[in-house]
């Protein structure tokens, strides 16, 4: 007879994010064709977009349009692939609509917009949604409510001056239900963030603009559940998670280089990613030609 | 009623309301008294103003913004344009000392494009009254009109009776005329009454049109300017470029009409910083030489 103590229990959850995360990411390998997809930087985030919609938001399909959900807010917003696919995996829409990326008979494309269910709200350009968040965060304050309001960013994005206005006004108005999580993959664009624009020391920055700051593991979920979990919400001040993260995470063929941040595949080189992505090759050849957009 | 009692009740009657500025209170500066955590003040912070702004219509708030209307318009232009127009949020911007009304700020606070940069916005529409009086006419209509709007806000003493009959896309008829159509918004109405009278003395006799909103703008006044009048006169406190010149000349070729038409704005400059009635008379934009600029045009024609 099996007996389950607390922590078997936790390892079983932790088994099925991870499961439900390799899922979550094939869809996203099979988005970077036909036109292609931001893959390396959905990836990177994905395990904490999935975490988030399966453990931590309140939200799903019957509370879309309640007024005292979660909000989750995609404000590096070429990441969507990541969230598209965690979204279609949780029945927010049908798996059968990502087979319409990037169609004109559809509205699956390269930024988030809110005619795909699930999403709050569109982004693309960098640095609006803290600000987006803090409206809601400050009705939500008005109207005595508990709602947690949860912003992706990118470290790259970071960049943006508007980042750092919104900082002050979060901090000014104290807005502890509103939470940060920085996808910290190291990487903007086309360069390491660190030889560009220095971030770092980024969790005093974070402190110094009266920020609780908590640094986690991305890609690890114990990490990450033990840390979310954690959050008291009721500490007067916004919360920034810094989650260490590798851009292309799951396929070491486009792991951290620098020129895998958009990418367009043939069909072929992505059946042999997805073969990548479930270890039954360790490197895909590579030759499609790389496609840099913002 | 001044316009800050008008948004107290207002506001105090509908919890909708929010209102927010980014540390403009010259129009507001009682109002948090009475709507306590529903006034919002960000700061220096046009930006996140308007970011925020969008988040709070998203739970089904409206917000009423406040900021000077350079800073607005164009320090927070991609949010504008990016959170509350793609999002078609019924925000309402109030931007304080638009055009002349910046005075002798100089060019940095010269909205002198507001106008231009504003309807380039799919969603966004335009309200642009006279003087106070004219503004709270129209303000409700405009708060609770379900679009975003761009409000130039203008809260002069009011030296002409207004039509209380207000929609949004209909103009105010003052006049009826022969010789010629002024039509105008904002605070150089006054200006063009003052020309009016001037001409009228002339035997010359105006229609005089304020157009209240210019997005969506009432064609039909226009048009039929150009069948009942010879000449048709725009008078404005912004660039000849993407202004009411514009709309105009656009809205003729698009139906195929041709007119004679004598564009009164600034043409591609700034104006020359001073206090209000003194600007006037650099720039020539008194009644007095908007007159002389018409008999001039009329000598022509």
């Amino acid at each position: 007879m099996a007996i389950y103590n607390r922590y078997d229990m936790e390892n079983v959850k932790h088994e099925i994010l991870k499961k439900r995360a390799l899922s979550a990411r094939e869809q996203v390998i099979r988005m970077a064709t036909d036109g292609g997809c931001f893959l390396g930087a959905s990836l990177s985030c994905i395990d904490l977009i999935v975490y988030l919609y399966s453990e931590f938001l309140k939200i799903d399909m019957n509370t879309i349009d309640s007024i005292e959900r979660d909000y989750f807010f995609l404000s590096k917003g070429h990441d969507v692939p990541a969230l598209y696919a965690t979204l279609s995996d949780l029945g927010f829409f049908e798996k059968q609509r990502l087979l319409n990326h990037l169609k004109t008979n559809d509205y699956i494309y390269w930024h988030p917009n809110k005619m795909i269910p699930g999403v709050e709200f569109h982004s693309g350009s960098l640095g609006h949604l803290i600000s987006v968040a803090i409206g809601v965060a400050l009705d939500i304050k008005i109207r005595l409510m508990n709602n947690k309001v949860v912003v992706l960013l990118g470290d790259g994005e970071l960049n943006e001056g508007s980042v750092w206005e919104a900082l002050l006004v979060a901090n000014a108005y104290k807005l502890d239900n509103l939470l940060l999580v920085i996808d910290r993959n190291q990487f903007q664009a086309n360069m390491k963030t660190e030889s560009l624009i220095p971030l770092e020391p980024l969790e005093s920055k974070f402190e110094a603009f009266g920020l609780e700051v908590y640094s986690i593991d991305g890609h690890n979920f114990q990490e990450i559940d033990e840390t979310f979990q954690g959050l008291s919400f009721n500490s007067k001040r916004p919360t920034v998670i810094i989650a260490d993260t590798i851009r292309g995470k799951g396929l070491p063929s486009i792991e951290e280089k620098a020129d895998r941040w958009f990418c367009n595949f043939s069909h072929k080189e992505i059946e042999n990613l997805i073969d990548e992505l479930y270890g039954k090759t360790l490197k895909t050849e590579l030759t499609s030609e790389k496609l840099i957009v913002r | 009623m001044n316009y800050e009692d008008f948004l107290t009740d207002i506001a105090l009657g509908d919890e909708r309301f929010i209102i927010m500025t980014a540390e403009n209170r010259a129009a507001i500066r009682n109002i948090n008294k009475s709507l306590g955590n529903r006034f919002i003040d960000t700061g220096i912070t046009e930006q996140t103003l308007i970011g925020s702004s969008a988040g709070l219509a998203l739970r089904g708030r409206i917000p009423i913004v406040h900021a000077l209307a350079c800073f607005l318009t164009m320090r927070a232009f991609e949010f504008i344009r990016t959170d509350i127009g793609i999002g078609e949020l019924p925000v309402k911007l109030i931007a304080a000392v638009p055009g002349f009304l910046s005075e002798a700020n100089g060019p940095t606070h010269q909205a002198v494009e507001d106008i231009s940069l504003m309807r380039a916005i799919p969603a966004m529409c335009i309200f642009c009254p006279a003087d106070l009086q004219d503004l709270l006419i129209g303000l409700k209509d405009v708060l609770l009109s379900p679009k975003p709007f761009y409000i130039r806000f203008n809260q002069s003493e009011s030296h002409i009776l207004h039509s209380n009959n207000f929609e949004i896309g209909k103009a105010e008829l003052l006049s009826e005329g022969k010789d010629l159509t002024i039509l105008t918004y904002g605070i150089l109405l006054n200006e063009a009454f003052e020309a009016a009278k001037i001409l009228s003395e002339k035997n010359i006799s105006v229609r005089l049109v304020n157009l209240r909103t210019l997005k969506p703008i009432d064609e039909e006044i226009i048009l039929s300017s150009v069948s009942k009048t010879p000449l048709l006169v725009t008078l404005e406190d912004h660039f000849l470029t993407g202004g009411l010149f514009s709309i105009v000349a656009e809205l003729l070729l698009k139906n195929k009409v041709t007119a004679n038409v004598l564009p009164i704005a600034l043409e591609n400059k700034w104006f020359k910083p001073a206090l209000y009635r003194d600007l006037l008379v650099n720039e020539g934009f008194t009644g007095r030489q908007i007159a002389e600029k018409i008999l001039y045009k009329l000598d022509m024609i």
